[in-house]
């Protein structure tokens, strides 16, 4: 598949000790390694292992993903606004890849 | 999203690429995660530390009609402060060809320990949450999830 593309959803400004959802969802097929073609050869194992969140440097979130989550990935989480800053999100792919994405939120 | 490949001959009726492909993951060869294997992986992670009942609640459908997205969402109380906070949640399926779904780190920025996701499961069968605090003591919980597209042929 073309290169996965993150979409994340964070709200661009909140009030200090406010509690955000931040939604993320990135295109990729998630191959689970357990499906076979047509010749009856299991199809390599391709997925995004792991996903991480970090805020101003500062690790906020991470999940470890399996073979069983879905295709294109969707995560979502909570947040405590306390300053502002930006969010670094990163998915690592199985082939040593990782794609990132980058919003800002201001607190205020 | 739809990649090349057929599906096993029993299920060439079968025309879209994702039922196919979920056809595929529940080929009847394929070895399944049973309750054990599920037992095994806490065993790996927590030895024999007792698991106590409450505080997660584990939100799925008790239906689900794709087994390809079945929507999850955990969310374990907890005030989240530096002293006390949830510190990691696995999620395993017991019908799965793998039992784990996935592991969650939180940390107390965020401010609340609920997340949500997307998984596949290959038939009816049992979630297991089990969730971490940050003094050691561990939650779970387990639903029923009743998956009705590509049951193993029935």
């Amino acid at each position: 598949m073309a290169n996965p593309t993150p979409r994340v959803r964070v709200p661009a400004q909140a009030k200090a000790g406010e509690l955000i959802e931040i939604k993320t969802l990135i295109s990729h097929e998630m191959e689970s390694g357990q499906r076979r073609d047509s010749k009856g050869e299991i199809i390599p194992r391709k997925i995004i292992n792991k996903f991480t969140a970090t805020f101003n440097g500062k690790l906020v979130f991470e999940a470890d993903w399996n073979p069983a989550i879905s295709a294109n990935p969707y995560q979502s989480f909570f947040y405590k606004a306390k300053e502002s800053g930006e969010f670094v999100f990163a998915w690592k792919d199985d082939d040593g890849s990782t794609y990132e994405a980058k919003n800002k939120l201001t607190v205020g | 999203m739809a990649t090349a490949f057929a599906a096993p001959s029993r299920r060439d009726l079968l025309q879209t690429g994702s039922i196919a492909a979920l056809a595929a993951i529940l080929a009847p060869s394929m070895a399944l995660a049973d309750v054990k294997a599920v037992e095994a992986e806490i065993k790996k992670l927590y030895g024999d530390k007792t698991l106590q009942s409450g505080k997660i609640k584990l939100d799925v459908p008790q239906i689900a009609e794709n087994g390809l997205v079945v929507p999850i969402t955990v969310e374990v109380e907890s005030p989240m402060t530096d002293a006390d906070y949830v510190k990691t949640v696995h999620v395993f399926a017991d019908g799965n060809p793998l039992p784990n779904v996935l592991t969650y780190r939180f940390t107390p920025e965020c401010g609340k320990a609920n997340a949500s996701a997307r998984m596949r499961l290959a038939q009816t069968q049992n979630i297991v949450c089990v969730a971490e605090m940050s003094n050691g003591s561990l939650y779970s919980v387990k639903s029923e999830i009743k998956v009705t597209i590509g049951g193993c042929g029935g």
